[in-house]
């Protein structure tokens, strides 16, 4: 696993938590990037299936696309444990809010605020939920799409992405995104991206669903697969130039 | 109502089912001087009668702005509801703070309603002894609400509670269908009107009342004297009777149709707030 030096037991209280085994020290079971886009119905999401375990990709049916009350979408990449208690969180809030019964309704802006204020809130007592989220969605024709991450960063944006994600799909997006995109342009547009990162990000598994949240409502795809290509001469004949090797 | 000996604790039911200490506390938001409220679809207004308790001294400040799109005008221990206006400032504030989004009215209401229980219900309490109206702006459109001492709330199309609301209601309960269609210029002239009922003939200007309101991309504002003297010239100068027929015709020029009235106003005293 990490390795992180472990120091002697910090005898102040100034940290905040009162057993250092009570804090999140560094993740164990991780998802990677995740990625959302508006598009002219409302938001599109994608995510891939894996949970790793450090360096070993365990867990291949982790569902990281989850929806809040009935507005929202919510995607996280980071901690699974994490992104579990918040998910309890959310239903919680969702629920408390549907018990009101008077025609109000948390919408994704109020949930990406009350998800900032949690993550920073913990960020502050040295405690984090190690995640970065991304949240969207749409309320009223009004669409909306953010991000949140462990440390309490949070913004909007007509795309997002976490991890990976910002480094090799937000480029692409950056030249590729326009308003009005059909949903058929839009999930060929995250298909795009998700391809990039099969093949470049380590953690990436090729199985992943789409999440898509309009005015009518949520869908989340079935899981499937992106179709790779692999028949380069470099990899057919990969020892070819180098002395010596077989 | 008449002393009784089951009128000392709040705790104390009496054995027709009554909280008498409850009903004394409504008795006080009776004793404080008018405040009145209207909406319509788009706008809430509140108005409220400055009752000064000598000439040397100022008014008590009866309307509070809580949030850009609640505002609030009180009747009868003023010092509760500076309290209780803090108390919905505050709940405002942190919804805000951590949603971005303003507090939808209704839910106020219910927390204000649901702290007043408290107090209707411990020993080493007392309730409230202050009437709000409740005006504000949400999704579902604009709402007016008034909560009791009692603890209860209810929502409403227009009311008037205070010293002399009687009058008021009345003025209102002949008017209040038009106003959900009304335009906001014609809410505040009918505010006016509804508040010179309580006034019972002594001279209406704009240091004795005060006026507010709120509305779809108009956050709560108290109208400046000025503002008000003009309002209530411009009504004065047509004639006594409030203009005849608001629902169809909008800002409809209240002067054409008085002219042709031409009728006695009628100064007779409203009946009385017993």
């Amino acid at each position: 696993m990490m390795h992180l030096a472990d120091s002697a037991p910090v005898t102040n209280n100034l940290l905040g938590s009162e057993a250092d085994s009570q804090r999140t020290m560094y993740p164990y079971v991780t998802g990677t990037s995740v990625i959302g886009i508006k598009y002219k119905d409302g938001i599109l999401f994608a995510a891939d299936m894996g949970g790793s375990y450090g360096s070993t990709l365990r867990y291949k049916s982790v569902e990281r696309l989850k929806s809040v009350g009935k507005h929202s979408v919510i995607g996280a990449s980071g901690e699974i444990s994490d992104f579990q208690e918040i998910m309890r969180y959310l239903d919680e809030l969702i629920l408390y809010d549907n018990m009101w019964d008077d025609g109000n309704s948390l919408g994704p802006k109020q949930v990406h605020n009350y998800l900032t204020r949690v993550m920073y809130n913990r960020r502050n007592m040295f405690n984090p939920l190690w995640n970065s989220l991304v949240l969207g969605g749409i309320k009223n024709g009004q669409k909306y799409l953010g991000t949140v991450s462990m440390i309490g960063v949070n913004y909007e944006d007509d795309h997002v992405a976490t991890g990976f994600g910002n480094h090799l799909a937000r480029p692409i997006l950056r030249d590729e995104w326009h308003e009005n995109l059909t949903y058929e342009e839009g999930v060929k547009l995250l298909e795009k991206c998700m391809r990039v990162l099969l093949y470049r990000d380590r953690s990436a598994v090729n199985k992943l669903q789409i999440a898509k949240i309009t005015d009518e409502g949520f869908t989340l795809s079935e899981p499937y697969s992106l179709k790779t290509f692999w028949d380069f001469n470099a990899f057919n004949n990969p020892t070819l130039g180098a002395e010596g090797s077989w | 109502m008449f002393r009784n000996q089951y009128d000392t604790d709040v705790t104390t039911w009496s054995p027709a089912g009554r909280l008498f200490q409850v009903e004394y506390a409504m008795e006080a938001v009776k004793q404080g001087s008018a405040a009145i409220g209207l909406r319509s679809k788009t706008h809430v207004v509140l108005a409220s009668v400055n009752k000064a308790s000598s000439e040397l001294s100022s008014h008590q400040k009866k309307i509070f702005k809580v949030d850009d799109h609640i505002g609030v005008a009180i009747a009868g221990l003023t010092a509760d509801g500076r309290v209780l206006s803090r108390y919905m400032r505050n709940e405002c504030i942190n919804y805000s703070y951590t949603y971005e989004s303003p507090l939808p009215v209704g839910r106020l209401v219910v927390q204000l309603a649901d702290k007043a229980q408290v107090c209707t219900q411990r020993s080493w309490k007392r309730p409230y002894g202050v009437g709000l109206l409740v005006g504000g702006l949400d999704e579902s459109g604009a709402h007016l609400y008034y909560n009791c001492p009692s603890g209860n709330y209810f929502e409403y199309q227009a009311f008037a509670i205070g010293s002399r609301s009687q009058a008021a209601k009345t003025y209102l309960e002949r008017k209040f269908e038009s106003f959900m269609d009304s335009s906001r210029e014609n809410l505040i002239k009918d505010a006016l009107f509804a508040l010179r009922e309580t006034l019972q003939g002594e001279k209406m200007t704009s240091s004795i009342c005060t006026i507010s309101i709120l509305g779809a991309g108009e956050a709560f504002h108290v109208l400046d004297q000025e503002t008000v003297q003009r309002l209530i010239n411009e009504f004065e100068i047509v004639g006594e009777e409030p203009p005849a027929d608001e629902a169809a015709a909008p800002d409809a020029e209240a002067a054409a149709e008085a002219a042709t009235e031409g009728a006695a106003p009628d100064q007779g005293a409203a009946p009385m707030d017993i």
